[in-house]
């Protein structure tokens, strides 16, 4: 096997697993799709985009929740944003952990929502890391020659 | 004293006569005082008396004579030089006043002769304007007269009462002894005596009109005088009375209808007019006044227009009778009509029946006899019987089809069809007969042809396999070439035929299809012939070939059913032809074409794929799902505007956006407040986009939420993008989509 298909196999193997992992779900194949001559760069794009707008609501986030008085509001509208974000992106952990932060916003759960804050940034940064591989891999791909395998 | 110079009275001789002096002389001065007494008192009662000085003289002169006369009376006797000296003092000025008197006189009697004259004057004057005043107070009284006889005629528009009228009015105005009309006989060389005033029917009198009197008369519109001895005039027995009344006689202008312009009356244009003579009484010593003749003059003119009011009206009745009748009649033509046509109808739909059903059986039995074993005569027999009942069952339904297509009742089954099958299927059911005469058929389309039109499929068949089949029973051998394509310009003329112009446009084209064959051509004076029914070419070729003619005419009908044109073109006998035909077809189309540049014209049934330039909005306050929608809707090929507010987007949303796609997943109403803007702000439906809410749980209140405020449809995140495909299909075919999940 040439070198071109090999890093393909690796490629479609790596997204597999993040699939399998529950990492993303099939909205991330749909972005997948949405790629193509014109939008060569689409979901690099929406994914930094992502990854920027997830690290600023954590920070938000944490400041909001470092409060004397804890505004949960605040917090909650935050997390509703981080939810919507997740999921068109197709991060479904990180989605599944703002489902539960929005039970401890509501219930106003003071630590619940610091814990699922932390969760929720490990989950962000374990996300960007893998995703961050699996770029690397499609630009590997390219350089070699070929052409991103499209995921079914 | 001395005594005076008169002479000394004396008493005893002359006493009497000296008595009689001064008796005379005291009366003289009585009068003389009493004269300007009188003068006085009268004039004082006279209102005005211009010469008053001449009054002062003249009373100063009379008083002075009286006083003469008076102091006289004392000188018969012995008197003193006082009486004396009065006496002379009084004559003096008496001498004086008089002579003063004499003189003015001589200037004042002029005038009062001159006072004279002027009352001469004015009461000629007078008399003189009495006399108008008789003469307009006559033509007044005419005037009046003439009024009421023409408000008495024209209050009638009966022909009889206005001329009896006419007749009784005048002979009471200018108390007349008679009064009679002769109207002209329908030959118009006499004048018939038609009415008169005292006899109450008048004799059937006539008299010719080329009379000297009467064409007189007929030459001028004044009255004119007869002699009571003309014709006209003998109207009673002579009473043996001194002298007869005189006559006068006027023509009265029968006017017809068309004898009115608008601007001018009618004149001597009328050739028609009726007499009336007029007689005043017989020993009465009236003359004509000029006023009568006038009266006389104007009643006839207004008798003549009422007798034609009376003649228009008679006119307009009579028409209005006359074109209630014709109604009627029309009526009931129509009526009966309407009964044969559906006579007609019934009995064509029960033949139709009727026919059919035996012809059924007969072809029905003799093919399964047809199946069973025969013996080669019984079995030639039965396919002679077959091919008879196949062509008499053709020939009922062409018939039939025929006499639908005769009176208009046919019409065409319109609905979209596949042309290229229509040919293919045309082309299978001839091929099997063609082979057997081993003749090649092809079959040419034109690549520009839509695969699909909106016509009507079952006739357009019928067509093109009657031509097909035509060319294939006139051939004996070679090919038959069937073209069909998209007919424009020169193409959509027949040269033959100038008064097909077909106008070409955007919903519709027009389908040529020629079929040329290599058979026995047609000769030219053939050709007109071709298309009426029941003819049959003579020629021993083809008289064989069995048809009822029909064929044809019939294809002609449907031919001229779609707008089009069908002819045939040879060059000869034995030459080969072409039948050619055009018809009109219309390119099939969704009801909502025109709003969706983006849909290619018949490609209906491949689905859209794509929705090329179609301009969206994508309000999310998300910036990932944001950009997330609006990849997948630049990928679907649309032009995407993102907005990241509602109040951006109502800042940038037009009417050339056609959807506007809005996350409602955001905590406050910020989405449906949205909704409602967009509703204010594009108040026609066809400007207003579609509205649609992208939201991540689609329970019954959020559905109800986005109905009530007027969304078009809802989504539920996330959406793919098959679903956002078959999303906007939806949409933009029926303009509302209530759920995709």
């Amino acid at each position: 096997m040439n070198a071109v298909a090999q890093l393909q196999r690796q490629f479609v193997d790596y997204f597999n697993s993040l699939y399998r992992e529950g990492v993303v779900d099939d909205q991330f194949a749909e972005l997948q799709k949405l790629q193509d001559e014109s939008t060569p760069d689409f979901v690099a794009e929406v994914v930094t985009l992502f990854f920027e707008d997830c690290e600023k609501l954590i920070n938000n986030m944490a400041k909001a929740l470092d409060q004397q008085v804890v505004d949960y509001k605040q917090v909650d509208s935050h997390v509703h944003q981080l939810k919507g974000s997740s999921s068109s992106v197709g991060a479904m952990r990180v989605k599944n952990l703002c489902i539960a932060f929005r039970t401890h916003c509501e219930a106003q759960n003071r630590d619940g929502c610091v814990r699922c804050l932390q969760q929720v940034n490990n989950e962000y940064l374990f996300l960007k890391n893998k995703l961050q591989t699996l770029f690397r891999l499609q630009q590997q791909i390219l350089a070699a020659g070929g052409s991103i395998p499209t995921i079914a | 004293m001395e005594s005076c110079n008169c002479i000394e009275p004396q008493w005893p001789a002359d006493e009497l006569l000296m008595k009689y002096q001064y008796i005379s002389d005291f009366f003289i001065a009585l009068a003389y005082f009493s004269i300007p007494l009188e003068l006085i008192y009268f004039v004082k009662k006279s209102a005005v008396f211009p010469y008053r000085w001449v009054l002062v003289q003249f009373g100063a002169f009379i008083v002075l004579c009286g006083a003469t006369h008076l102091i006289s009376l004392w000188t018969f006797s012995v008197h003193s030089k006082t009486v004396e000296a009065v006496m002379t003092t009084a004559k003096v000025l008496t001498a004086a006043v008089s002579c003063a008197t004499a003189l003015m006189l001589v200037h004042i009697i002029p005038d009062l002769l001159s006072v004279k004259n002027r009352e001469r004057f004015l009461k000629n004057k007078a008399a003189e304007l009495d006399r108008e005043m008789g003469l307009i107070r006559t033509q007044e009284e005419t005037g009046r007269h003439v009024r009421m006889l023409t408000h008495e005629i024209r209050s009638t528009l009966d022909r009889h009462t206005i001329l009896k009228t006419t007749l009784v009015e005048l002979g009471r105005t200018l108390a007349l002894e008679e009064c009679a009309l002769w109207m002209p006989t329908r030959t118009g060389i006499e004048l018939q005596l038609s009415y008169t005033l005292r006899q109450q029917n008048p004799v059937g009198y006539t008299v010719p009109i080329h009379h000297p009197v009467i064409n007189q008369v007929f030459s001028g519109n004044r009255a004119v005088k007869i002699s009571p001895n003309c014709p006209v005039a003998r109207l009673r027995p002579l009473s043996g009375k001194y002298m007869q009344g005189e006559v006068v006689a006027v023509r009265v202008p029968l006017l017809h209808l068309n004898n009115f312009q608008i601007n001018d009356w009618p004149e001597l244009s009328t050739k028609s007019y009726a007499l009336m003579v007029l007689m005043l009484p017989s020993d009465s010593a009236r003359r004509w006044h000029v006023h009568e003749l006038e009266l006389v003059e104007v009643v006839a003119d207004q008798v003549a227009v009422a007798l034609s009011h009376a003649a228009i009206l008679e006119e307009s009745m009579r028409a209005r009778d006359l074109l209630m009748e014709q109604n009627v009649a029309l009526d009931l033509a129509r009526r009966e009509a309407e009964t044969a046509i559906r006579a007609r109808n019934d009995f064509l739909a029960v033949m139709n029946h009727e026919m059919r059903t035996p012809m059924h059986a007969i072809i029905a039995l003799s093919s399964l006899l047809q199946e069973t074993e025969l013996t080669p005569e019984q079995r030639l027999m039965v396919e002679t019987i077959l091919k008879s009942s196949n062509l008499l069952a053709t020939l009922i339904n062409d018939v039939l089809d025929l006499s639908r297509l005769e009176d208009g009742s046919l019409q065409l089954d319109i609905e979209t069809f596949n042309v290229h099958a229509t040919f293919t299927e045309v082309l299978n059911l001839i091929k099997p007969i063609a082979s057997v005469k081993k003749l090649l058929i092809t079959l040419n389309l034109a690549p520009e042809l839509p695969e699909f039109a909106v016509g009507d499929e079952k006739r357009l068949m019928q067509t093109i396999l009657n031509v097909v089949g035509n060319a294939v029973k006139f051939s004996k051998e070679g090919s038959i070439s069937i073209t069909a394509f998209v007919a424009k310009g020169e193409t959509l003329r027949d040269p033959q035929a100038p008064d097909f112009f077909p106008v070409s446009s955007n919903n519709h084209f027009y389908l040529r299809v020629q079929v040329k064959d290599s058979g026995a051509g047609i000769s030219p004076q053939d050709i007109p012939k071709l298309f009426t029914k029941f003819t049959q070419t003579q020629s021993t070729a083809t008289r064989n070939s069995g048809g009822s003619g029909l064929g044809l005419a019939i294809c002609k009908r449907f031919v001229n059913l779609m707008e089009g044109h069908i002819w045939i073109e040879s060059e000869g006998l034995g030459k080969g032809c072409t039948a050619i035909f055009i018809v009109k077809l219309a390119f099939p189309e969704r009801s909502n074409e025109s709003r969706l540049p983006f849909i290619p014209k018949g490609h209906v049934n491949q689905g859209l794929t794509s929705f090329p330039g179609l301009k969206v909005l994508v309000m999310d306050d998300n910036g990932v799902s944001r950009m997330v929608t609006k990849g997948l809707l630049v990928h679907l090929g649309c032009d995407v505007t993102p907005v990241s507010s509602s109040d951006e987007c109502l800042h940038v949303v037009s009417q050339d956006h056609k959807v506007v796609f809005m996350d409602v997943c955001v905590p406050s109403m910020d989405g449906y407040e949205l909704a409602v803007r967009i509703h204010e702000k594009f108040t026609k439906r066809h400007e207003r986009p579609l509205i649609v809410a992208l939201t991540g749980n689609t329970d019954k209140l959020t559905k109800e939420a986005c109905m009530r405020v007027g969304m078009d449809g809802v989504i539920l995140k996330p959406v793919s993008v098959d679903k956002m495909r078959s999303v906007l299909t939806d949409l933009l075919e029926h303009r509302v989509l209530f759920e995709a999940i």
